[in-house]
């Protein structure tokens, strides 16, 4: 398709076109769902972490008021498991069914589930269930790197050259091992699902950022047809990848539907978030980074180990990004897995490249440290002019930009490396760095665009707006192609019947639906183009399609303004209500052998600031400079940076579930004791898209921003506190108790 | 939750009936007083308060803010977090006790909180808000699961080995450093309870945490006249920079003469003790002796003296020390 260089409305900052929806209360979220004869389901989760069910006492449970039924293993009737999944498709990352066996792995897995006429009678039935449990030892060890791995070996992710030769010749080195926590997702919506069975379908409510695959699954797991299932999610209150796949909840809510033959509605509690809906797995990674003495890197090697659950592999991925960020000749990456008493993790926002970009653009910093040489100077000294990994060229990357842009939006230049050096209004300011990036990529998508007769357009596609806009870019996309207004293009997505459309992950959902809309568009303005050569009484009668052109919502003969006949109006005469088109886009993700490398990139600059006689540490100001193609709506796109800005400094400095080592409950499983950034924590941000189209990846230029704002503001804010502070934190989150260094430190050259 | 009854109080005498019946006004109560309900409700939620009838409090006439003849201040039970913070006196005589209201919670909670349900929350401790758990202050005799587990938040000054668990308040601490005077009305009528007595430390019976009986009902708190001159200065210290309870903090009422020295001299401190902690040693070590940053850092190290530090919360000894040196110079600055 043509690259498309100038538009009305692509690159324009248009407000959201649900945000009415969303102020008044209106937008419909899944638990917001309600049916006549609705009941509520509270599952009962178990309060061990590794053993078996003893006993299983539902009787009080039963008799209790309102209740209708307790479900556990021998009642819940038959769910199968989903056959390995290749491709994009019968994804869930707790394989096994609920309520499957009698073993425990986690804490809080569900061992039954109650339901009853109100949710606090379900609770409270589900409250008096009586279980008692064979109790053993939980292993929810932190230590990862060391412990017995899922494998043999680590698995090598990535190699280039002699990396050990490298290593060991290198005049400067940096080795030194990251940690990360588990994080947990927390989205204000917590995960919900209401289940409807009228005997043959189920038409299944969800908060899901996949309602095609999660159609897939719950049809394969319920055992029935994908024809006899529906899921619908018009509206999610954010995900952060937390709500990509099925998780136990939803099969349970379903089978209590089917089981029941009445509606169930189970809305997973705050404290169950932090037990059985994933987690960003705790990762430790070795980083070695070898140098010549003017700083150009001779060796890159990160080994990283990521927690999984007892039946499950889940691989956190960290070495996405450390292959192709930097030049290097000799380079090597492995991965491996460790098994704990946890539920199972998933994808959360950036998964992979942000642990990975910590942990690699810490060493960065420290390289640069060892050097003595400026963090900025030394990233763009190994600036690659390839993607070294694969051989192959990037399709578009601006990382000099990002980095020299950023410095000079930062006033980076103004910067002394001492530590401690620089003060403000009595306080101690540390300035620090880091680079970014995540991946770029098309994911087979289908749409359809309707052209009708009142004027409007509908467009709609099988996926899903998590909040990042996708309900606007969608009818900004249609705009642009048909010249029909924004805010007469009526979006259709969340809904699983629809074509289908991409995953709300990957940061793909942009440049994977663009493509499609913008064919479904041409194709509907064909048909339109076809309804007015063939139509009687239209101005056109007779004319070829090729003499004719759509031009802001009208037809005319090409080039000519004069005798321009609205869409609308063509249609009239038609007598057709409609006239509508679809469409579809290719895959470029895991390709084979792929002939460009498509990522985005970015630069985060952060300042914190120092007061050592209170201990009290707060990021000021964050610069962030993105490269991520063309922006199609500015004003989405900056929230989405600033919002993972925000997110970023909980990840550096407050965020960290905690497993009680003997029970192996993860203890802080509330808002109180989960910390997480609230207002008062947001620093200043600042936003700079550099706006290059990537035309490789499609004709309007778009990759995507859900991610990468939060890929490199950990290392930033953590190279910012040990330039204040001497102190060098590379296990998250930074804690005041790192931090209570003797007052009177001496200052020393960092 | 449990199924309970509701009551509403129409007299002051009527909520005391009430609450009487109760075989104990501590952990474990069959009947509680609602107030704003911002702390009993989540823990009625949590199965950790588990009374069986609720004596609304919010009709009776307690929120008043009022000055007293002899030149104090008298709050009521009722009055809110948000307007006590607020009130002109307050914030000019007793600004430490505006300042941690202010430090505490959030706009909308301490819109509902009073000063009575304030006096009397329960402690944040992870393992007393979950029933899987041991804990000896929810169940007498169950352990504590909080020694040797996730202690980060909690005590190290009058500990047991029974209990750890930290008062989480910030209004607590500012009353210790004002010598607030708890009244109680009770079955056997009413009494004034120095808030540093209201307080008791775990000690063997951690489900005892103040002097309180079945059927008391805390009518309001009275502030004595301050010293002419005295400032006063809250300083919380903690993880984020709002919505959080306080790793340490600090209650600081100083009056020095014209010369510098200190010639009255409060000192209370939060997240650090069972209970809200005032110094009597650091005020030793300042009390007749010049203001200066020395003389701060040895009061401070006077009072972490006795601390006892868990796996997890050893840097709360520097901490605290770091937050009353620093409060002490903010009070003995501030104009
Ligand atoms: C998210 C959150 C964050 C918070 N952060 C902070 C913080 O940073 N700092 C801080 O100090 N606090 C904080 N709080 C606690 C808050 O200050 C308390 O919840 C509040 O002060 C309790 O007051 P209330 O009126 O709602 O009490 P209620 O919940 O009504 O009652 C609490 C207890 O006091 C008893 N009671 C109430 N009134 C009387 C009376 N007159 N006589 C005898 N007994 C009585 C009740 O029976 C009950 O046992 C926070 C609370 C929440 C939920
Ligand atoms: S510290 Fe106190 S409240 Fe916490 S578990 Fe121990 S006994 Fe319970």
């Amino acid at each position: 398709m043509d690259q498309v260089t100038e538009s009305k409305v692509i690159g324009v900052a248009t407000p959201r076109i649900d945000g009415p929806l969303k102020v008044s209360g209106s937008a419909m979220y899944a638990s917001d769902h309600h049916f006549p004869g609705l009941l509520y389901a509270w599952p009962v989760c178990a309060t061990i972490s590794n053993g078996t069910i003893a006993h299983l006492d539902t009787a009080g449970a039963e008799k209790m008021p309102g209740v209708v039924a307790v479900y556990h293993r021998e009642n819940i009737g038959k769910l199968y498991r989903v056959p390995p999944s290749t491709g994009f498709t019968l994804i869930l990352d707790e394989k096994r069914p609920p309520l499957e066996d009698d073993t425990i792995r986690y804490y809080g897995q569900y061992v039954a589930v109650a339901v009853a006429q109100t949710v606090e009678q379900a609770r409270a039935a589900a409250e008096s269930v009586k279980v008692t449990y064979n109790k053993e030892k939980p292993d929810t060890g932190e230590k990862l790197l060391g412990t017995p791995l899922t494998t043999d070996k680590p698995d090598e992710k990535s190699k280039r050259g002699d990396t050990a030769a490298a290593l060991q010749a290198a005049k400067v080195k940096v080795d030194a091992v990251y940690r990360i926590p588990v994080e947990t997702h927390n989205p204000i919506e917590l995960h919900a699902s209401v289940a409807v069975f009228d005997g043959k379908k189920y038409t299944l409510y969800e908060t899901s950022q996949a309602v095609v695959n999660h159609r897939d699954v719950m049809a394969q797991m319920l055992g029935v047809p994908t024809e006899q299932v529906q899921v619908i999610t018009r509206f999610l209150g954010s995900g952060f990848g937390g709500k990509l796949w099925p998780w136990p909840h939803g099969l349970l809510a379903a089978a209590c539907a089917r089981n029941l033959g009445r509606p169930v509605k189970l809305v997973v509690s705050r404290q169950m978030m932090f037990e059985s809906v994933g987690h960003r797995p705790a990762i430790d990674q070795r980083i070695q980074l070898a140098a010549d003495a003017d700083g150009k890197l001779t060796a890159v090697q990160q080994d990283y180990v990521n927690h999984t659950s007892m039946l499950d592999d889940y691989n956190e991925g960290c070495g996405e990004i450390t292959p192709f960020l930097y030049s290097t000749p000799n380079l090597l990456v492995t991965g491996g897995l460790v098994r704990r008493n946890v539920g199972n993790p998933t994808a959360m926002r950036g998964p992979g490249a942000v642990p990975g970009l910590f942990a690699l653009e810490s060493a960065m910093d420290e390289l640069a440290i060892a050097l003595k040489m400026d963090p900025v100077q030394l990233r763009l000294k190994n600036e690659p002019a390839l993607d070294e990994s694969l051989n192959i060229p990037f399709s578009s990357r601006h990382m000099k930009e990002c980095l020299t842009v950023g410095s000079e939006k930062f006033g980076w230049a103004k910067r002394t490396p001492e530590i401690g050096s620089m003060k403000r209004d009595g306080l101690t300011l540390g300035w620090g760095m880091a680079a970014c990036s995540w991946l770029a990529a098309r994911i087979e998508t289908e749409a359809t665009v309707e052209l009708l007769q009142d004027g409007s357009a509908r467009v709609a596609c099988g996926t899903q707006d998590i909040g990042g806009g996708t309900y606007t870019v969608m009818a900004q996309v249609v705009s642009h192609e048909t010249g029909i207004p924004v805010n007469r293009v009526d979006v259709v997505l969340g809904d699983s019947s629809l074509p289908p459309g991409p995953i709300s992950g990957g940061s793909w959902v942009t440049a994977s639906m663009t493509p499609a809309v913008l064919a479904a568009s041409q194709n509907a303005g064909k048909a339109l183009v076809l309804a007015a050569i063939k139509s009687d009484g239209s101005p056109f009668k007779g004319k070829k399609p090729e003499d004719l052109e759509l031009v802001d919502g009208t037809v005319r003969l090409k080039g000519q303004q004069q005798g321009a006949v609205p869409m609308a109006e063509i249609l009239r005469i038609a007598k057709v209500n409609s006239v509508s088109g679809t469409g579809k886009s290719d895959s470029t993700f895991g390709a084979a052998k792929p002939k460009v490398s498509f990522h985005s990139y970015g630069a985060q600059f952060a300042e914190v600031t120092w007061q050592p006689e209170i201990a009290r540490l707060r990021v000021s100001r964050v610069v962030t400079v993105i490269d991520a193609g063309r922006i199609l709506n500015p004003r989405p796109a900056r929230n989405q940076i600033e919002g993972a800005v925000v997110m970023g400094v909980g990840m550096a400095l407050f965020e960290e579930t905690m497993y009680d080592p003997r029970s192996g409950a993860p203890i802080n499983n509330n808002l109180a004791d989960y910390v997480v950034a609230v207002n008062a924590d947001t620093p200043e941000i600042d936003v700079t898209f550099l706006d290059y189209p990537d035309y490789q990846l499609n004709a309007l230029g778009a990759r995507g921003v859900g991610e990468i704002g939060l890929a490199g503001i950990a290392s930033a804010i953590t190279n910012a506190v040990y330039h204040a502070t001497g102190v060098r934190v590379r296990d998250l989150p930074v804690r005041i108790e790192d931090l209570l260094v003797p007052a009177n430190r001496t200052t020393h050259l960092a | 939750m449990e199924l309970f009854e509701l009551v509403t109080a129409q007299t002051i005498p009527e909520a005391v009936k009430a609450q009487a019946k109760s075989s104990t006004a501590q952990n474990g109560a069959e009947v509680r007083f609602i107030a704003g309900g911002t702390n009993l409700i989540d823990y009625m939620k949590l199965n950790v308060e588990r009374p069986n009838r609720l004596v609304d409090i919010n009709g009776l006439p307690l929120d008043q803010i009022e000055k007293t003849a002899d030149g104090g201040l008298k709050i009521g039970a009722l009055a809110r977090n948000a307007d006590v913070a607020q009130d002109a006196t307050v914030k000019e005589q007793y600004a430490v006790l505006s300042q941690a209201l202010l430090a505490g919670a959030s706009p909308q909670l301490r819109n509902m909180a009073t000063t009575g349900g304030n006096l009397l929350q329960k402690t944040r401790c992870v393992y007393y808000r979950d029933t899987a758990t041991g804990c000896n202050k929810r169940e007498p005799g169950s352990g504590c699961s909080a020694i040797g587990g996730y202690n980060r938040m909690l005590a190290i000054l009058g500990t047991s080995e029974h209990c750890i668990a930290t008062n989480p308040s910030d209004q607590n601490v500012a009353l210790m450093a004002l010598d607030a005077v708890v009244h109680i009305e009770g079955v056997k009528g009413q009494r004034a309870v120095p808030v540093a007595e209201f307080y008791v430390v775990p000690g063997a019976t951690p489900q005892r945490e103040t002097v309180l009986e079945p059927g008391d009902l805390v009518t309001h708190i009275t502030l004595p006249k301050m010293p002419a001159g005295a400032k006063s200065v809250y300083l919380k210290l903690r993880d984020r920079a709002s919505y959080e309870f306080a790793l340490a903090s600090a209650a600081i009422v100083i009056k020095q003469d014209a010369s510098g020295k200190i010639e009255f001299i409060r000192v209370a401190m939060g997240g650090v003790g069972t209970k809200p902690w005032r110094s009597l040693e650091a005020e030793k070590a300042l009390l007749g002796r010049a203001a200066s940053s020395a003389t701060f850092r040895t009061a401070a190290e006077a009072a972490l003296h006795g601390a006892k530090p868990q796996s997890q919360n050893g840097f709360k000894v520097e901490l605290a020390k770091r937050c009353l040196t620093h409060a002490m110079g903010q009070a003995s600055q501030s104009a």
